[in-house]
């Protein structure tokens, strides 16, 4: 039934609230245990006591810790994550206009890879041994052993330097294009939806170096899972069944082993998908991309207290969407486990 | 000016240049910029705010100061050394103000104001905005209050309006400082009815307002500002501050790494890469078409600091013995790729007033061995070796060599990395490291205000707790009297003398700011460190 389906949901999404609120706890007080002192370190050049004083007295970091938690609390429920000290922006604005460069970048290079691991993982297990398995283990040996930067740094060699067929790494969009309103916030999306077709071309030909810098990072641990998935799958009872019983061979794989093989692809996938929003600061750095990653980095080397604060707040709220999304495929792929 | 932008208010700045800025060809416009109106520069700093006076505005947002608004006065120019333009020190030219007079005692400065003078919203430049704007730096703490302090400003009712285009600055102590302080980024003058009406109860300063929005008279207008991406400037015709700038739009891309920059820089994508790397300046230079200009940095130094407060560090022979040890040559080599100029190996006798100057030391191993035998510290001890891992660069590899030079004395140091965040609470705040790197540049160009900054005893750059009555006095005797005063020069080779001596700062070398340019030119080297695009030109030299 539909109405308990939905109450499940709800439960689900209830569980999830001391989550939240722990995180928000320990968020805090980690980035006041960073031994950093960011007043003195905003103070700028040339600044004194009295000014480093000034200063932290305008950022309230002099009052008691637990009254700059309440202050803090207080601003998150009415929906104020802070400004950033060191980006100058409301924290609100900078995760909306740089979580979205992230995601996209993320997705695409997710599709990208599954696009070939999957396949490869398939047939790699149907024909173990055979050359295509080789092949399979040497792009994935390839694909863990090679770090993200280099790898983008010599995709941006060979393609942009030398052979000059890509344009160059300067981020979402080049300088001459005109970023499309914002509606998604992914350049792609937002660029369909107002019809600007080369704007559209010019955000995708900025997406494709990073996003296959990416997808090499990611294909190999999907590839792997897939084949072994598949493997295991294949040598089960059932698919022995299947086959006596004289189904197709595509039967067979698609139909029965694939659905099976699928859950610890699917949890693989959940795993990589969230390790590669943090991870890919690398590559953002390397395509001068506007990602959360840097941003990160960046105000936790600042200590940039309202910035961090946020970044962890948003992340931890989309692995919560994220664990939900996959607790629903599960239930879509595997009649045995239903959202009860 | 808000950080999104519509279409309509795109096509709206960019006027004529927008037909072809439009033009969906990749490879085509950033090759024929050089020879229109647009600049493409980019740098791998972060511009946070187009206010300088606001807390937290960091280094890189100073160009927009430097760019957007004007000042009553600014710096001449002159020939840098190592090739290009840099500012000079010694003129003084009119920007915003028409001509100035200093009373015969030293404290009245009356400031006339050209006439012809209007803000982006064509309203006239009056007194009333410069002492408002004046009022506000040394009002609103922090950063820009310190550095008006420097030149003797600190309070408003030091600032008077006369008449329209008549301001006068009353000062307590004539002083040397007052006239180029009011040249550098700080005290620059803001568009005063604008600010005011968009200034609320909590914020009589427009803080919030002006941090998204200039207001200003400057050569630049911000057509964009997308913080972490770009920064977008056009050109403001109006502008009588200095002679019209060559390019219409300058666009600045943020590029975090520098193995990109490069790449985009000897392709010719971009005419402008500001600030790289010595390894990269060093090799771009052998490239064709690539300018590269080193400018050394006036006034700034790359030290070793022996804290006064670490026991072995007060007796003298130690100092000296590792002023002996430290292998310069290959530490500027290896560090600096040979960028910059040598702070080693210089005379004994101090003729001149020079600085940064060559201190008489070299690396000596025997000389050193010698200084450590004699000291009380004999059999050697151990001391960590702080370095900031925000400045990895030339610190860690100074470090290293650093390391296995001390080892042969009897010095063994293990190198302490501290976070960039921290390096500055620990460093000069609270002033703890007992051996250090350390970097300090002053803006305004006199030995003597380098010493008041990193020799005068709990100045925020004096990381080695360094006190020496005779230099406290000396620099109080010496900071505001004029440059020809008789007792100028006596002072500061004093001083000099003093610093080689006591050794609380071992000089390394001076550091260089690199630029690379293709198929531009006009570069002008600022003390400020940030890029001024109001010289370039599209020209190649």
């Amino acid at each position: 039934m539909p109405s308990t389906r939905m109450k499940l949901v709800l439960g689900r999404v209830a569980q999830t609230i001391p989550v939240v609120v722990g995180v928000v706890v320990i968020s805090f007080l980690l980035t006041r245990a960073l031994p950093g002192d960011p007043a003195a370190y905003f103070a700028g050049p040339a600044a004194d006591e009295a000014s480093i004083a000034q200063i932290r007295e305008v950022l309230g970091l002099d009052k008691p810790l637990l009254q700059q938690f309440f202050i803090y609390a207080g601003e998150l429920l009415r929906g104020d994550l802070g400004t950033s000290i060191s980006t100058g922006q409301s924290v609100g604005e900078d995760l909306a206009s740089r979580l979205p460069a992230s995601l996209e970048l993320t997705l695409t290079a997710l599709t990208i890879s599954c696009a070939v691991a999957l396949p490869l993982g398939i047939l790699a297990a149907t024909r173990p041994g055979s050359w295509i398995d080789h092949l399979c283990r040497v792009i994935v040996t390839a694909g863990v052993s090679l770090p993200t930067f280099f790898t983008g740094i010599v995709l941006i060699y060979v393609f942009y330097y030398l052979l000059g067929v890509a344009p160059s790494p300067l981020g979402r969009l080049d300088f001459i294009y005109i970023a499309p309103e914002q509606v998604t916030g992914f350049y792609l999306i937002d660029a369909a939806i107002a019809g600007e077709w080369g704007t559209w071309l010019g955000a995708l030909k900025q997406l494709i170096l990073p996003a296959l810098t990416l997808a090499l990072f990611t294909l190999a641990p999907i590839a792997r899972m897939t084949r072994a998935a598949m493997l295991s799958a294949l040598s089960s009872d059932f698919i022995r069944t299947a086959r006596a019983a004289g189904l197709t061979q595509r039967k067979v794989l698609f139909g029965y082993a694939l659905r099976n093989a699928l859950l610890p692809v699917i949890t693989t996938l959940g795993m990589v998908f969230s390790f590669t929003l943090g991870a890919n600061v690398l590559v953002e750095k390397v395509f001068a991309w506007p990602g959360i990653g840097s941003y990160a980095v960046e105000a936790l080397v600042v200590s940039d207290y309202a910035a961090v604060q946020g970044f962890v707040l948003a992340m931890a709220l989309l692995f919560v969407v994220l664990n939900l999304v996959i607790d629903i495929a599960y239930a879509l792929i595997d009649p045995r486990i239903g959202l009860s | 000016m808000t950080t999104q932008q519509t279409r309509r208010d795109f096509l709206k700045i960019t006027g004529g240049t927008a037909g072809a800025a439009l033009l969906p060809f990749l490879k085509a416009i950033p090759a024929e910029a050089a020879t229109r109106d647009v600049l493409v520069a980019v740098s791998g700093q972060s511009i946070n705010s187009l206010d300088l006076h606001r807390t937290g505005t960091n280094r890189a947002s100073y160009q927009v100061a430097v760019n957007c608004y004007d000042r009553l006065v600014s710096f001449g120019t002159k020939t840098a050394p190592g090739g290009g333009l840099s500012y000079d020190y010694s003129v003084i030219e009119p920007e915003l103000a028409e001509s100035w007079t200093i009373s015969e005692d030293g404290l009245t400065m009356t400031f006339k104001l050209k006439s012809d003078a209007t803000f982006w919203d064509g309203r006239k430049v009056t007194a009333a905005d410069v002492k408002w704007s004046f009022d506000r730096a040394v009002s609103v703490g922090g950063f820009p209050s310190v550095q008006m302090k420097a030149g003797g400003l600190m309070r408003p009712d030091q600032f008077e309006v006369v008449d329209e285009e008549t301001f006068v600055i009353r000062l307590d102590r004539p002083s040397k400082l007052t006239l180029p302080d009011l040249a550098v980024p700080v005290p620059f003058i803001i568009n005063a009815e604008v600010a005011k009406a968009n200034a609320t109860e909590d914020d009589p300063w427009a803080m919030e307002y002006l941090h998204k929005t200039p207001a200003g008279s400057g050569a630049y207008k911000v057509a964009t500002w997308e913080p972490g991406q770009q920064l977008v400037y056009e050109r403001n015709d109006a502008w009588v501050g200095g002679p019209l700038p060559a390019f219409k739009r300058v666009v600045l891309r943020e590029v975090p790494s520098p193995a990109t920059r490069r790449a985009l820089i000897e392709r010719g994508d971009v005419q402008l890469s500001f600030n790289i790397p010595n390894k990269d300046a060093a090799e771009l230079d052998a490239v064709d078409g690539v300018d590269v200009y080193s400018t050394p940095i006036e006034n700034c130094i790359h030290c070793l600091c022996p804290n006064f407060s670490f026991e072995p560090f007060q007796d003298a022979n130690v100092r000296k013995a590792l002023a002996y040890a430290i292998p310069y040559e290959a530490i500027f080599q290896t560090a600096a790729y040979g960028r910059g100029a040598p702070m080693w190996g210089g005379e004994t006798e101090i003729n001149d007033t020079a600085w940064p100057r060559k201190s008489p030391y070299m690396t000596d191993m025997v000389k050193a061995k010698e200084l450590m035998a004699a000291s009380a510290y004999a059999d050697g001890f151990e001391v960590p070796l702080s370095i900031s891992l925000g400045l990895a660069d030339w610190m860690e590899p100074t470090a290293l060599l650093l390391q296995e030079a001390f080892a042969e004395i009897g010095i063994r140091t293990e190198i302490e990395k501290i976070p960039g965040a921290n390096w500055r609470t620990a460093a000069l705040v609270e002033k703890r490291l007992p051996l250090h790197l350390e970097n300090f540049g002053g803006w305004l160009n006199t030995p003597d205000y380098y010493f008041f900054w990193a020799y005068k005893n709990g100045h925020l750059f004096n990381s080695s707790n360094y006190l020496n009555p005779e230099i406290e006095e000396l620099v109080d005797a010496t900071l505001h009297i004029p440059m020809d005063d008789p007792q100028y020069e006596p002072n500061i080779k004093r001083m000099f003398e003093i610093a080689f001596e006591d050794l609380p700062r071992i000089p390394l070398w001076q550091p260089a700011l690199n630029v690379a340019m293709n198929d531009a030119s006009g570069y002008e080297f600022w003390f400020h460190r940030q890029l001024d695009i109001r010289p370039l030109t599209g020209a190649s030299a």
